[in-house]
């Protein structure tokens, strides 16, 4: 359980990293948080022979906001991001999913774009980003900056568009404005923060006649990334949201759900969560829109 | 075999050593200075018997390399009391509540507790549950933990310095 002998270098600013990243390509890894990444070298399921750390990059510490979006710098640790006030008033699904992810020892070292670049399919912060919308910022050394919407971003377990020289630099998640604006997450678990067997969130917002304005949601560890429901999402505007309805919509994103069976879940019990999960955070949804009648 | 230099205080000292990049932080503590008090466990970031404050907040020892705490400050479960032979009020609470068996877990949770207290003087049962929830303990089955935590930070046992 020890990782693999590598060479080390600690990037002076962006370009620095992206430099050596371009030079070396597929041998070498950025380190963030390293709380996968180590793990994962101490099993040596990753052996990069150069690891260039990018944990001191004050330009990757950044959050910044203008008028339709928050920009959450990469290497903002999930701890900060979780005791930050004004994210939690524009972005509040972000902080209640983080209280799902791992623990405070992990969160504190943790970011947010490295829970996003390694992409678990069970991981929190990958679900929270599709169901808001967020969008992210690639930028390489050949490249320049790209920005790829979180629905394209995931492509299957562990697998990101990202290529093996670019990094992600920061994220865009897009505001909510007006009232009436909830949103809930929760997830089911073998112990407090392990991976989940199942997840779900849900962000909306409502009419003056209780009837839905606004809804995205989705879930997560079923399918081999998170997984977002906008067609369905789209024809349940207008409709109010009685408990009857959301298990109506949660079974039939069950039957959308295509999960694997393993040791301890079974595939049928992974979709019935799902499910059951979906319909929880829509209705815990609700409640938090009534809460929140004044102006976000 | 590539080295670097690192320069870490640990617990007030200033230790500067030469090691292999990928000597984590657990390793670099217990093998480079002698300091066996923090222990190993799982060595993947499951366990948390490996936590200690790096500058000042719990992190997990053994999901960081040692040169990524270059210049950094780190205090160990041998930094929690104030002097030698010394007990804190939360190491004191350990043992008058029997909190530990085998002891391996401790270190870990001296760490995880001591920093609930810090920001959270008075904890409820439920807020102890929750710091300790990333740490295991295979013998206690918790309870003792939680009694020694609340026992710690009564507010109407003072006395107990």
């Amino acid at each position: 359980m020890k990782a693999a002998a590598f060479d080390y270098v600690r990037a002076d600013n962006l370009e620095h990293a992206l430099g050596i990243l371009d030079e070396a390509g597929s041998e070498a890894k950025l380190i963030a948080g390293g709380q996968s990444l180590v793990p994962m070298m101490a099993m040596r399921f990753a052996r990069p022979s150069l690891l260039v750390d990018i944990n001191r990059l004050e330009e990757l510490k950044k959050i910044s906001q203008d008028e339709q979006t928050v920009r959450v710098g990469a290497c903002v640790r999930q701890r900060d991001i979780e005791f930050n006030y004004s994210l939690g008033r524009t972005a509040p699904l972000l902080k209640k999913a983080l209280s799902w992810v791992g623990h405070s020892q992990t969160r504190n070292r943790g970011t947010i774009g490295g829970s996003l670049v390694y992409a678990d399919p069970s991981a929190e912060l990958p679900l929270a980003s599709l169901v808001l919308g967020a969008s992210m910022h690639l930028q390489s050394d050949a490249a320049g900056l790209r920005e790829v919407e979180a629905a394209d971003f995931f492509l299957g377990p562990m697998f990101t568009a990202i290529s093996e020289t670019e990094c992600l630099v920061a994220i865009d998640l897009p505001i909510w404005h007006g009232q009436r604006i909830g949103s809930a997450f929760t997830e089911v678990s073998m112990r407090r923060g392990d991976f989940a067997m199942a997840s779900a969130a849900c962000q909306l917002q409502t009419n003056d006649d209780g009837s839905l304005r606004r809804i995205s949601f989705g879930v997560g560890g079923v399918n081999s990334t998170p997984i977002v429901f906008p067609q369905i999402a789209q024809r349940m505007i207008d409709k109010p949201l009685t408990p009857g309805f959301a298990k109506e919509v949660a079974a039939e994103v069950a039957k959308e759900c295509d999960p694997g069976s393993d040791t301890h879940v079974s595939s049928r019990f992974r979709r019935s969560l799902a499910g059951t999960l979906l319909a929880r955070v829509m209705l815990e949804a609700l409640e938090d829109s009534m809460l929140n009648g004044a102006s976000k | 075999m590539n080295t670097v230099s690192v320069q870490i205080i640990v617990n007030g000292t200033l230790y500067a050593k030469e090691i292999e990049p990928r000597m984590t932080l657990v390793d670099f503590l217990r093998d480079e200075l002698g300091l066996t008090g923090t222990h190993v466990g799982c060595e993947h970031g499951v366990c948390g018997a490996c936590s200690i404050l790096l500058n000042d907040e719990p992190i997990r020892s053994c999901c960081i390399f040692a040169v990524q705490a270059d210049g950094m400050a780190v205090t160990t479960v041998e930094g929690l009391a104030l002097g030698r032979g010394q007990l804190s009020k939360i190491q004191d609470a350990f043992c008058e509540k029997h909190a530990l068996q085998c002891g391996y877990c401790t270190p870990g949770m001296l760490i995880a507790c001591h920093d609930l207290i810090k920001h959270t003087p008075h904890p409820s049962a439920e807020e102890v549950r929750e710091a300790i929830s990333g740490n295991i303990c295979r013998c206690t089955g918790y309870q003792q933990i939680v009694d020694a935590v609340l026992y710690a930070t009564d507010p109407k046992g003072a006395t107990h310095e």
